[in-house]
This record gives structure tokens, C-alpha cells and sequence, in this order.
């Protein structure tokens, strides 16, 4: 069985999760609140991830990560290093990755919150930022935590991105859907099958926890 | 502290041109048929909407002037804004709510028991009845220490016993306030009890033939036909 498989993965998401939801609240709060020229370009671009195949955001993330891209030169620059085949990389990758199910979820729950509890937080004297934190998230919780669990979800779940940005590298970059894959390509079933099944039951808790969250909404 | 008032706006269905004050421990009741521009005009007062032209002054302080581009954005007027309906913080118990933005928490415990809500600072918004959570929101308005007490028909989804007790309270309240208050209302007995002065806004003007009218109930009159669908307006009690 390939423990390290499986620590890659879950450090990779739950690293992913915590980063993302930093980076989406300001996003979703902004697509939630505020009316700007070139918006639903803007937002139709932050979902695109979502709609294209995961190769394909590969094949753009090698171009802009690799020594000649972008942010790839940026990086060598900044630490001498390559970002392509590192966790670093494959974490930017997964980030990229999941952002349309970080900011659909929270913009959602932001967009619900009655305009009468902040103009009300407003005239009490509270700013604006002051309101996101004391108003709008103690108010969105369960809009957060779904996304916060899509989110661990889908980077559980990624495959084709990963194995392009961040190849095989046991300990580094290859994730327990790597391994899978594989463990099946030198029919190794027994390896295939018993990091399959470990999915199974963390899958299946956490959508049960997005159902409660779900339900208690609705009240 | 006073404060005087022009405001002009264009609206969908008429223009809101008006022109008002209140002097300080005045109560000054706004009276006058549902979707007639009350609540544009509180609205404006508490800076949440601006109007096209016109000015606010309160004491020496200009909160909106239209030809000098001043807008005091509504945190900084410092003003208590009781809404129509209930907008305490679902997140938080009563007690909480009414701390929100006090200036003295202590005060806090002496409002409640004033308004005999001081059994109930642990329950959420949602676990009591609706006089208790606008009594809390008063609370919440006041613990502020606001220099202007806006209150937008607060009682008006009230059952007609805790209206006219809370009526009262406020009644009580307001000889001890040192603040202008400014009531919103379609209720014509609310409006005649509470008031030092009425301003009666018909379609975004002030109309002082309005209450008139609306007592004597000339049905010819098309004001007082759309009146005719509001709750009855009953004078006696």
C-alpha cells in the first residue's frame, strides 16, 4: 500500500483548501456585491477551469510554469528552481484548478445575505471590511464550509493536471490517483485496489457533512 | 441639535421633493399612504441612498450637500435606525445584538430591563416574538448613543395590543431623549399620539391637506381611495 501516495494527496488538499478559500473570499465577495464593467467576462473566466478539459489546463499550466513561461521565469529567478515537477507546482496546479468550487459555493451565500443586515451593520458604524468579518462570514458559514469540502474533494479527486505539472515523483508530487494509475498500468491490482478503497469512505463523509451543512440551511 | 432637510430625487412613479426640520427633543411624525417615498427619505437621512439635490444639515454639520459633492457615508453619521422589519443579526443572541456597537455595555443591561426584554439576552432573534425583537432593536439603536433616532414604521407588523404598548413606551421614552426623532408610520392614530409635529407625504410631497382628508374621507378624492386599501385606519381605541 502506498502510504506516501496517499500523505502527498492529502497534504496536497488540504493545503489546497486552505489556500483557496483565502484567495476566493475577497473573489466571491467582489462577484457578490459589487457591479463592475467586464464582470460576467471576469467571472466566466474564473469558472473556466471547470468547463475545460483538466489536459488542457495542464498544457497552459507547463506553458506559463515551464523555464520559458511567465511565472515560470519569475520563480527561477526568485529561487533558482524549477516549479514544474514540485509540490509547490503541483499545489499552484491544484489551486487553479479548484477555484470555480471555491467561488461558486461562497459567492452564493454571500449574494443570499439580506442588503438590510449590512446597511443596518453600516449604520451601526461598521465599515465596510468590519462588516465582511462580524456580518457577512459569521452569516455564510455553511456556504464556507461546503466549499471548503468541494474544494478538498476535487483536489483529492485531480489527475490529469497534476500528472502533467508535477509528473511521478514519490513523495513530492505523486498523488494517490497517480499511484493508482499507476499500480494498474504493472498490474499491481492488489496496490490499485486497496488505495481505491481508502477514497471510498473519506469521499463518502464528507459529502454526507455537505448534506448536513445543506439541510441546515434550508431552516 | 437640529437638523434640516431638502432633498429632491426622481423616482419611478413621482419626484420626491421635499423639505423639512426637526428640532432637537422633537418628535416629528412622517404620515401619509404606503410607497408615498417615507422610506426613500429616512433612506437618505441615514446616507444608505442619495438623493439627486438637495442638503442635510444636522447641528453645524453637513451630512449631504449636492452642489459641494458632500456625502457622509452612513457610518460616520452616527445615527439610530430602527427598519421596518426585523434586521437583527441572526448570528447573534439579543444581548449581543444590543452590545453590536455600544457605546457602554453596561448601558445595555439598563435599556433591556427598561424595555423588559432583560430575561431574554441569551435567545437568538428567531426565538422571540416580534415585539421583542424590535424593542431589541431600539436597544440596539440606542446603546450607540445616536444623535438622531430614525424609526421606520417599527411597529407596523405588530399586533395591535403590543403596538400600542410599546407605542407608549416610546411615548415615555422619548421626554427623557435629548435627540430629534424622526417616526415613519401610515397609521393615523400612532401618528396623532406620538407626534410633536406631523408631516404629512403624499407621493414624495409634503401634503398638509392629507390628514384631513383622510378624516373626513372624501371619496371622491383619488388619495383617499388608495388609502381605502391600506388597514383600516382607525382613530378610536
Amino acid at each position: 500500500m502506498d502510504f506516501l501516495a496517499l500523505y502527498v494527496t492529502l497534504k496536497l488538499a488540504l493545503i489546497t483548501t486552505v489556500l483557496l478559500m483565502v484567495i476566493a473570499a475577497p473573489v466571491a465577495y467582489a462577484l457578490a456585491y459589487y457591479r463592475f464593467a467586464g464582470k460576467s467576462f471576469l467571472e466566466a473566466l474564473i469558472y473556466l477551469p471547470m468547463a475545460l478539459p483538466p489536459t488542457v489546463i495542464g498544457f497552459y499550466l507547463i506553458i506559463i510554469m515551464g523555464p520559458k513561461g511567465f511565472v515560470g521565469k519569475t520563480w527561477e529567478m526568485l529561487t533558482g528552481g524549477s516549479l514544474l515537477f514540485t509540490f509547490i507546482g503541483i499545489t499552484v496546479a491544484s489551486i487553479i484548478y479548484s477555484i470555480p468550487f471555491a467561488v461558486q459555493p461562497m459567492k452564493a451565500a454571500f449574494a443570499k445575505i439580506d442588503r438590510r443586515l449590512l446597511e443596518s451593520a453600516y449604520v451601526l458604524g461598521l465599515s465596510r471590511r468590519a462588516a465582511f468579518f462580524r456580518v457577512i462570514i459569521p452569516n455564510s458559514v455553511n456556504g464556507i464550509a461546503a466549499a471548503a469540502i468541494l474544494v478538498f474533494l476535487h483536489s483529492i479527486g485531480a489527475f490529469g493536471v497534476l500528472l502533467m505539472v508535477g509528473g511521478s515523483i514519490p513523495g513530492e508530487t505523486k498523488v494517490a490517483s497517480i499511484a493508482i494509475y499507476e499500480a494498474v498500468e504493472m498490474m499491481n491490482y492488489e496496490v490499485a485496489g486497496m488505495i481505491a478503497l481508502s477514497f471510498i469512505p473519506i469521499s463518502y463523509a464528507f459529502l454526507l457533512l455537505i448534506n448536513k451543512l445543506n439541510e441546515r440551511t434550508r431552516i | 441639535m437640529s437638523i434640516a432637510v431638502s432633498l429632491k430625487k426622481k423616482l419611478k412613479y413621482f419626484d420626491l421633493d421635499i423639505s423639512f426640520s426637526c428640532a432637537k427633543k422633537n418628535m416629528v411624525v412622517m404620515i401619509g399612504p404606503s410607497g408615498g417615498g417615507k422610506t426613500t427619505i429616512i433612506r437618505m437621512l441615514a446616507g444608505l441612498e442619495k438623493p439627486k439635490e438637495g442638503k442635510i444639515v444636522f447641528g453645524d454639520e453637513v451630512w449631504f450637500d449636492s452642489l459641494r459633492h458632500v456625502n457622509v457615508p452612513p457610518q460616520k453619521r452616527r445615527l439610530g435606525y430602527v427598519f421596518q422589519d426585523y434586521t437583527l443579526f441572526p448570528h447573534l443572541n439579543l444581548y449581543e445584538n444590543a452590545t453590536f456597537a455600544a457605546v457602554d455595555k453596561k448601558e445595555v443591561d439598563e435599556l433591556f430591563e427598561l424595555f423588559k426584554i432583560g430575561h431574554l439576552k441569551k435567545r437568538r432573534p428567531q426565538m422571540v416574538s416580534g415585539g421583542e425583537r424590535q424593542r431589541c432593536a431600539i436597544c440596539q439603536a440606542l446603546a450607540r448613543h445616536p444623535r438622531i433616532l430614525l424609526l421606520d414604521e417599527p411597529f407596523s407588523a405588530l399586533d395591535a395590543i403590543t403596538r400600542r404598548g410599546l407605542r407608549e413606551e416610546l411615548k415615555s421614552l422619548k421626554g427623557r431623549m435629548s435627540f430629534p426623532i424622526i417616526y415613519v408610520t401610515h397609521d393615523i392614530t400612532e401618528a396623532l399620539y406620538l407626534a410633536d409635529e406631523l408631516l404629512p407625504v403624499v407621493d414624495g410631497k409634503i401634503d398638509n391637506q392629507w390628514l384631513q382628508r383622510m378624516i373626513t374621507r372624501e371619496p371622491s378624492q383619488e388619495v383617499a381611495l388608495r388609502a381605502a386599501r391600506e388597514p383600516r385606519l382607525t382613530l378610536v381605541y
